[in-house]
């Protein structure tokens, strides 16, 4: 019999997860990656923090060095991607139009920035930021004393404004919504980045809604519905991401805001697996299926499917994190704040850089934004999962020790 | 290159080269050492590459600065040598450093 064939789409944090794992259970079979870029998987959060500062560059971001994946007899099929997946025949369609056959499928595609259509959106200077190359552009646009505007007050507008800070340029971010990163965080939070980023110099802007771009040949500034115009030589758009789900509709497998996958990564077809920002997955932490756009289920759901290939199955629970480095901030979060029905704030979120939102249900941790504070982020982690009730007033209580919550 | 073996858990043991200047996490990441899983990429936000240094190391490879402490007092099984291996880098003066790893990083 032929050797088995697991061919992974997608070179993600995901891929660079899934396919040595496959090798460290046992998968004996051949393992191909294909990837639409020319480069191996790497870290993508750094792109918008020390990549584009320059304090990073392209050998210290891979995930694993060029040498792992040879060692481990795992090929790398770049600057593909395919056409269309064939299930009754297994076998997939690149865009060359070449066949390959497989046994198993890892759909490890990721998410896509969402473009916005106004007009001047294609002027040149104007950017996304979501892979190497558009940091590589944005870096050749940015410089000392330059104006940079950035569209969408959200993690990766806001990281952006703080490298592009670093670099000497005066930033001005423009967000739709009333408050900065209003999806994600407790009016409380979104008050204190405002805060630390006029501090920094930068110009936060809400309630502005994009009209145009203007410029001959460069973008040259960025106009609001309401008229008021900011000049620019850089403007980066930052308004999310969505999931790359199609070639799996077309496949005829289950897609719902991801493509659905049940606790063992599979999709509604068991050869055919996923894993990372793509998916759609039941979380039992919080008893609802969730998309998630993060490092932590990336590399945990693509252990995941390892195991299932390798017939080891494993159900997924884990507790989702998620990091933010922004000036001196290191934003650490854990779980999900959706349902809370309070905010208990630690530390002195005022006068200070350092200080954890906790978001409560009755007496339950949802989530917890942690500030500088590494110890709240750690011990939220176990808190959430384990589920343990906290009196508020102790969590509240900057002086009150955080080990006597864990009794 | 300098050489570093893990131990893990259940006592086996996995020696690996690791380039100077490359920090211990990403030395086990490139040699698939199971056990140290790195999530982050090194910037001392997961505490996903907890390591116990060798008590007979622990005076070369140097003390934690806050943030890793701070991180170090809720990790699972924290111990007095404990440490984030992304934190260490290696240098000819860490060669043949020993160290063992936690049953588990969350």
């Amino acid at each position: 019999m032929a050797r088995e064939r697991c061919i992974i789409v997608g070179a993600s944090h995901a891929a660079a997860q899934v396919a040595p794992a496959l090798r460290q259970n046992g998968w004996e079979g051949a393992i191909a990656v294909i990837g639409n870029e020319y480069f191996l998987p790497y870290h993508r959060p750094p792109l918008s923090k020390d990549f584009l500062s320059g304090a990073k560059g392209f050998d210290d971001i891979l995930i694993r060095q060029p040498a792992v994946y040879e060692k481990s007899n795992i090929q790398f099929v770049l600057g593909m991607t395919i056409d269309g997946i064939d299930r009754a025949n297994k076998q997939l369609t690149l865009n060359d139009g070449e066949h390959i056959a497989y046994d198993k499928l890892v759909l490890t595609l990721g998410a896509r920035v969402r473009k916005i259509d106004i007009p001047g959106a294609g002027l040149r200077g104007v950017f996304y930021l979501r892979d190497i190359n558009d940091v590589q552009q944005i870096k050749s646009f940015a410089g000392k004393d330059k104006k940079a505007v950035i569209v969408g007050g959200g993690y990766i507008g806001l990281e952006t404004a703080a490298s592009l800070t670093k670099l000497g340029m005066n930033v001005t971010v423009l967000e739709a919504m009333p408050r900065v990163l209003q999806r994600v965080t407790a009016p409380e939070v979104s008050e204190f980045y405002t805060r630390v980023h006029s501090e920094e110099g930068v110009t936060i802007v809400t309630d502005a809604q994009v009209a145009s771009i203007q410029g001959e040949k460069n973008a040259e500034s960025v106009v609001l519905m309401s008229g008021e115009s900011f000049p620019a030589d850089l403007v980066i758009i930052g308004v999310g991401v969505i999931p790359n789900t199609e070639i799996a509709a077309a496949a005829g497998l289950e897609v719902n805001n991801g493509i659905v996958v049940d606790e063992f990564a599979r999709t509604s077809d068991h050869d055919i697996l996923a894993a990372g920002d793509c998916t759609s997955h039941f979380n039992p932490i919080y008893g609802r299926q969730m998309r998630l756009e993060s490092v932590q289920n990336a590399l945990d759901q693509a252990t995941i499917a390892a195991l299932t290939i390798c017939g080891k199955p494993k159900a997924y629970s884990a507790l989702p994190w998620f990091w933010s480095d922004q000036f001196d901030l290191k934003l650490q979060i854990a779980g999900l704040s959706q349902g809370h029905d309070n905010v208990v704030i630690r530390g002195d979120m005022n006068g200070s850089r350092s200080f954890a939102a906790f978001y409560m249900q009755g007496n339950r941790i949802l989530a917890v934004d942690a500030i500088n504070r590494p110890q709240e982020f750690m011990l939220g982690k176990r808190l959430i999962t384990e589920k343990v009730e906290v009196d508020t007033d102790h969590l509240r209580d900057d002086n009150f020790a955080l080990k006597g919550l864990l009794a | 290159m300098p050489t570093v073996t893990f131990v893990k858990a259940d006592g086996s043991s996995q020696e690996v080269h690791i380039e100077n200047g490359t920090n211990v996490m990403q030395g086990a990441v490139d040699n698939m050492v199971d056990g140290i899983l790195g999530d982050c990429g090194g910037c001392c936000s997961c505490a996903t590459c907890h390591c116990y240094v060798d008590e007979s190391w622990v005076d070369k490879v140097g003390a934690p600065d806050d943030v890793e402490k701070d991180m170090l007092e809720f990790v699972i099984d924290p111990q007095p040598t404990s440490r984030l291996s992304c934190q260490i880098k290696m240098s000819d003066a860490l060669d043949g450093l020993v160290v063992r790893l936690p049953k588990s990083q969350f």
